[in-house]
């Protein structure tokens, strides 16, 4: 079973490889001219306002919160999605509850306006 | 039926086989991604009644190549309050995934070699599609890195937004994609495939149309192509979370959305359309069918205005994730009753 991860090590080495060395290439290649504005975050020309480093929406929090909530229930449904035709009746009610249960949260997320992006 | 080679029953003719596979791919890979390039520009060029590139060699052809050596020797630039390391890493991070992902796509049905059965596909993982959405995960983080380690106000928006973007329609991708393996009761993509094999109406775009529909339009947004081209939203972003990159490093992330597309493209000819199927041999089939997705893909960004963040937002969440989670209750109910 192992051998069917070597190729893909492989495959990871040689396009590490390549990206690697295609940016070695260009730096090595590629003219070097800095200067102080040049080297300066691109604002639009405008002088610099402040850092990046600033707090941004915490609505990017919440959708990556959700992301996790949601993302390990669909990794539930992996499993049994591929033995459902061998579980049958069992296995459609069972994951019938579980998905009912999931709305249930979903629904709740929805009217406390998590989804909202006003 | 032959033996099937492995590494335990002759090792040198398996690792040559394999990197020879490896090298195919991967030189493949970047010719579709240097003329998905050219295409695109010739496309959208005729489709907006312009003729697109034409100066470089015969009809353009050349352009991606002089494009490639013009941005080799470009001047490589590091803004001084940028994260060294982590604004180096970022455009390889995204590249990497991107490109390995090929690696658990069926192109063809087996061929001998020297009385060994040789599959056409580099690794049959078992588990082949969760592969596939593990490595299209990874992606966000380079994503994220660049746009984070950049110190760029727009460099920042631009990551954060496309890490949003990019979780929201994974879920609804992932969520649409299920209903297919409950018809095929299998992660493996060989094993899909055959599943599949017989009669065109068995492809599952005939079964699974809604499935279809979700993953092709999710695609859309996890690659951050037009109409939800957010993250590199020119009007508002500059260039989004690419802004402060220049030289290899910029092209780096250009190759890795268009290697993403013909990784996609190949994914949806796989699971909905018989993968290698049809009248001509495998590979061929498989690069129809890619090609197709591509043009696809082009046509919708000549066509469609960008949303607007709540809408994609609103498309992610309240559309795509119910009508996914329904579309595993009304296969389930079909298969059962």
């Amino acid at each position: 079973m192992l051998e069917s991860y070597l190729p893909i090590l492989v495959l990871i080495a040689i396009a590490l490889l390549f990206a690697v060395g295609s940016v070695t290439f260009s730096f090595i290649f590629g003219p070097k001219k800095p200067s102080k504005i040049k080297l300066a975050p691109y604002e639009c020309g405008m002088p610099l306002i402040g850092t990046a480093r600033e707090r941004f929406s915490v609505k990017f929090y919440i959708v990556a919160m959700l992301f996790i909530l949601f993302d390990i229930e669909a990794v539930f449904l992996y499993p049994w999605a591929v033995v459902f035709k061998k579980l049958g009746m069992f296995g459609f009610v069972e994951m019938g509850v579980f998905i009912v249960i999931l709305l249930v949260g979903y629904a709740y997320v929805w009217k406390k306006g998590a989804l909202e992006w006003e | 039926m032959s033996e099937m080679l492995s590494l335990s029953n002759d090792p040198t003719l398996f690792i040559a086989v394999m990197l020879a596979k490896i090298l195919v791919v991967f030189i493949v890979v970047i010719l579709i991604v240097a003329y998905a390039t050219y295409a695109e520009r010739k496309i959208i060029g005729h489709m907006q009644t312009r003729l697109g590139p034409t100066m470089t060699g015969p009809l353009g052809l050349l352009q991606p190549i002089a494009d490639g050596l013009k941005l080799f020797f470009k001047e490589d630039i590091i803004p001084s309050q940028a994260s060294k390391l982590a604004f180096i890493l970022a455009p390889m991070m995204i590249l990497v995934p991107a490109f390995i992902t090929v690696a658990v796509i069926p192109f063809g049905d087996s061929i001998t070699v020297k009385g060994y059965t040789v599959p056409l596909q580099i690794s049959d993982l078992n588990i082949g599609v969760l592969y596939i959405l593990a490595m299209s995960g990874l992606g966000v983080y380079g994503i994220v890195l660049a746009g984070w380690s950049s110190n760029n106000k727009y460099s920042l928006l631009g990551g954060v937004r496309s890490a949003a973007q990019m979780i929201s329609y994974e879920l609804a991708a992932g969520l649409a994609i299920i209903s297919v393996f409950m018809l095929s009761g299998t992660l493996q993509l060989s094993d899909i495939v055959a599943a599949q094999s017989g009669s065109i109406l068995n492809w599952y775009i005939f079964s699974q149309p809604l499935a279809f529909c979700l993953f092709v339009i999710t695609s859309l947004a996890e690659v951050n192509r037009t109409p939800f081209d957010l993250p590199e939203a020119e009007t508002e972003l500059v260039s989004g979370f690419c802004t402060e990159y220049s030289s290899m490093k910029y092209a780096l992330f250009f190759m890795a959305e268009y290697a993403n597309m013909v990784v996609l493209s190949a994914i949806t000819a796989t699971l909905f359309l018989g993968g290698p199927a049809g009248p001509f041999p495998g590979p061929i089939n498989l690069l129809i069918k890619v090609f197709a997705f591509m043009f696809f893909f082009i046509w919708i960004r000549a066509t469609f205005p960008r949303v607007r963040y709540d809408q994609l937002m609103y498309l992610g969440w309240k559309v795509f994730l119910p009508l996914a989670l329904l579309n595993i209750v009304i296969t389930g109910a079909v298969v059962v009753f």
